[in-house]
């Protein structure tokens, strides 16, 4: 009985530390040094919250260059994969159908190697991310939709190596891309 | 495989090792109730916490209060997670107006945050409020590591003692555990990841609407601080569905470096803390050696199975289903080896659409017993099973009494060795037959053949070593499933724990003796050696049947480019 009050007694004090006075300093230190971050990583454009920088959206517009297909459409309630074996039909299906269609999106990029990222769901359906040579591989869609002449392809060519992310310290992860900083980027230099 | 990868996987592990000996003496120190640098700084919360539970640190117990003071704790902390969780609708912090969890939902998860499985069948960003997120799941986030850890310490006790029945004060080695070692961890980690971009936050959803004009909720929360100490604790519960896969939860490769770093760091530093403890480093250093080489060789068959998948399936397109832009494949089969040999559970990327042995890798490493590094406290016990018997075996082949630490090993240690040994194994396939064999644990798969067979092997592989990964394919979220993972996840880790004491008393109990010419050396590759064939040839003989059925299965109609199903 002496032991069913002390843990009684350890697990209430134990919890006010881990549950309630851990997670407030956490969240004080966020507030005071990382608001943004803390809060979202939330972007604006005139004057209008427009998403996360760190969730993925959909693109479907021409004018806009497209991230990864998701398995739950781009709704973050929840997020998730398409938990597809590799060795399945319904997988060897989808990267077909995903191929055929990014090709046929963007005709420029035939005869490249398809990136992988554009026919493959990512692991939470809202990767914000593609690499740098899935973006490329749009820049004739995107500059045919804009009626860019070649100038400027160019230059939305730079843009993309511009907004480059390289592998952290140099070595960790992949280079990348932000997909909605890009199209923000590309709506703010009309 | 390109320059990168190597880098990565050489400094990562070259870092694992590299924290190990100050983390693992640090650790030592705490554990024994010496003076740290925290000590003038957190000593008063220590003393705190005593003076309001009511207990006396230096009193010590034996091997049955020790459990007794295991279970009753634990079963107090299943209360509280079970009863938060079905009130919550009632509870502050719900910004989302989330209803109450349905009972064997709440259930499950109050049984796998107290075994330090972290299995979920809910999704955290539809699921739970924020109050359930920090004072029931984080809570046990901590709590379930730092018993893991007291039971760990309570063996190395009863090894390196003599002639006494007392293993420890378990309230001690709780609260040490918790206020010096995984408490500033967490903080220190949690801001590290708030930099990177995690979120912590007490806010509803956020309604925006997208530049093609789109509606998006976002959900939000306070994660970091959740995130932090459930890599830290070997726990792997995410916040969000997605897991360490969510940007939300791991938005950079830097983020991505440290959790998996933080997956291992604490496991591997407790071998150091082990050998510290029984004055033998030399062995610890082989235990540690063993786990390492085990833990590579897994890593090395995941990363040819993924790279060789992808040349078979897909023109040679890299394997990205599932997986993360930022983090790329070797990352993700890094973290896939990593989660899985230590008892966390945590993902960033979806082990489903690995390629067929990678996946299979994933499934082996638990099948080992999770005592490659562990869960913390937990794989160091359990490797001391095998340890055991790797003695005994080579005691029998020499027709001697075998000995470790000095100590007889006689026929009670290698019967609850045994117990710790093959429980969990047993849990994992009788549990898998039967789901195989009724329409309810059938009507949840979503794939079908050797694919839809490994969901289910997975799933109480899973829950039986407290890992809590998943072949998220699988619709976990039905009484069936909830049920009896509940039972195998809450049977998986008393089969261990339990018998990992009862060895502390009885080893507590037993004179020593110095070492003579005939002793068997543990501290030596011929021990190595022994030790790691006892461990492939146990997970071996247990499992590979089962294995044949999913992965391997998997496997060959993929080389044999057939694809069923």
């Amino acid at each position: 009985m002496k032991t069913f009050w002390s843990a009684l007694r350890i697990t209430l004090v134990l919890t006010f530390i881990t549950g309630i006075a851990y997670p407030l300093a956490v969240t004080g230190f966020a507030r005071v040094f990382y608001s943004g971050k803390a809060a979202g990583s939330f972007v604006e454009s005139g004057g209008a919250t427009v998403g996360s920088e760190l969730i993925g959206q959909s693109f479907r517009a021409p004018r806009y260059f497209w991230g990864r297909p998701s398995a739950i459409g781009y709704n973050p309630l929840p997020s998730g994969g398409s938990n597809l074996s590799p060795v399945s039909l319904a997988l060897q299906k989808q990267a077909a159908d995903n191929t055929a269609a990014f090709l046929a999106a963007n005709p420029g990029a035939a005869g490249r190697p398809v990136p992988a990222e554009m026919v493959f769901a990512s692991a939470s359906g809202l990767d914000p991310h593609i690499t740098p040579e899935a973006a490329l591989a749009q820049v004739e869609r995107v500059a045919a939709a804009r009626g860019f002449d070649s100038g400027r392809e160019k230059e939305l060519v730079s843009l993309v190596a511009s907004l480059t992310e390289r592998r952290d310290l140099g070595f960790l992860g992949e280079n990348r891309v932000n997909v909605l900083k890009l199209n923000l980027s590309l709506d703010q230099n009309k | 495989m390109n320059v990168y990868d190597i880098i990565q996987v050489a400094v990562f592990a070259g870092l694992l090792v590299l924290l190990t000996p100050p983390l693992g003496a640090f650790m030592a120190r705490v554990f024994e109730g010496e003076r740290t640098f925290l000590s003038p700084v957190l000593g008063w919360l220590e003393r705190l916490t005593y003076r309001l539970g009511g207990v006396d640190p230096a009193k010590e117990m034996n091997w049955k209060e020790y459990a007794w003071a295991v279970i009753i704790f634990n079963l107090l902390g299943l209360a509280v997670v079970f009863f938060i969780q079905v009130f919550q609708a009632h509870l502050p912090l719900n910004p989302n107006h989330l209803g109450n969890v349905e009972w064997t939902s709440a259930l499950n998860t109050a049984v796998s945050f107290m075994t330090n499985t972290n299995w979920q069948g809910y999704s955290g960003e539809t699921t739970l409020s924020f109050f359930s997120q920090m004072l029931a799941l984080a809570v046990q986030n901590f709590l379930s590591a730092a018993y893991g850890i007291a039971v760990f310490l309570a063996l190395a006790r009863g090894i390196s003692r003599k002639s006494t029945d007392l293993i420890g004060n378990f309230w001690a080695d709780l609260v040490r555990c918790t206020v010096y070692v995984l408490l500033p961890l967490a903080l220190i980690f949690a801001f590290v990841l708030v930099s990177q971009g995690v979120v912590q936050n007490f806010s509803a959803n956020r309604e925006i609407t997208t530049l093609e004009g789109a509606k998006q909720a976002i959900p939000l929360g306070p994660a970091a601080s959740q995130i932090a100490i459930k890599q830290l604790g070997t726990n792997g519960g995410g916040f969000f569905n997605a897991n360490s896969a969510h940007p939300f939860e791991n938005p950079t490769p830097l983020s991505n470096f440290l959790e998996m770093l933080a997956i291992l760091m604490l496991p591997a530093a407790l071998v150091y803390t082990y050998g510290i403890m029984i004055k033998d480093k030399k062995h610890a250093w082989v235990l540690y050696a063993v786990m390492l080489a085990i833990w590579s060789g897994g890593l090395a068959v995941a990363l040819y199975s993924e790279h060789d998948a992808a040349a078979r399936l897909f023109h040679g397109m890299s394997l990205m289903e599932g997986k993360e832009t930022r983090f790329g494949v070797t990352n993700s089969a890094i973290w896939a080896t990593a989660t899985t040999v230590a008892s966390n559970g945590s993902v960033n990327a979806m082990h489903s659409s690995l390629s067929p042995l990678a996946g299979g890798m994933a499934m082996f490493n638990m099948h080992l017993g999770e005592i490659i590094f562990g869960g913390v406290g937990s794989g160091m016990y359990g490797m001391l099973f095998f340890v055991l018997m790797t003695v005994f075996l080579a005691g029998l082949m020499v027709g001697r009494t075998p000995e470790y630490m000095g100590k007889k090993i006689e026929k009670r240690e290698i019967q609850m060795a045994m117990i710790g040994m093959l429980g969990p194994g047993a849990l994992m396939l009788i549990g898998a037959a039967v789901a195989c064999s009724l329409p309810a644990g059938l009507s949840s798969l979503s794939a079908k053949g050797p694919h839809g067979f490994s969901e289910m092997l997975y799933a109480y592989t899973s829950a039986a070593a407290n890992n809590g990964s998943a072949f998220a394919g699988l619709n976990a979220n039905t009484p069936f499933y909830n049920l009896t993972l509940a039972f195998t996840m809450l049977a998986g880790r008393f089969v261990c724990l339990l018998p990992a004491l009862a060895i502390a008393g009885s080893l507590a109990g037993k004179k020593s003796a110095p070492p003579s010419a005939g002793t068997f050396s543990t501290g030596g590759s011929m021990f190595a050696l022994l030790l790691t064939s006892v461990i492939i040839i146990v997970g071996v003989l247990t499992f590979v049947p089962a294995l044949v059925l999913g992965p391997v299965l998997e496997h060959m109609l993929m080389v044999k480019g057939m694809f069923l199903f």
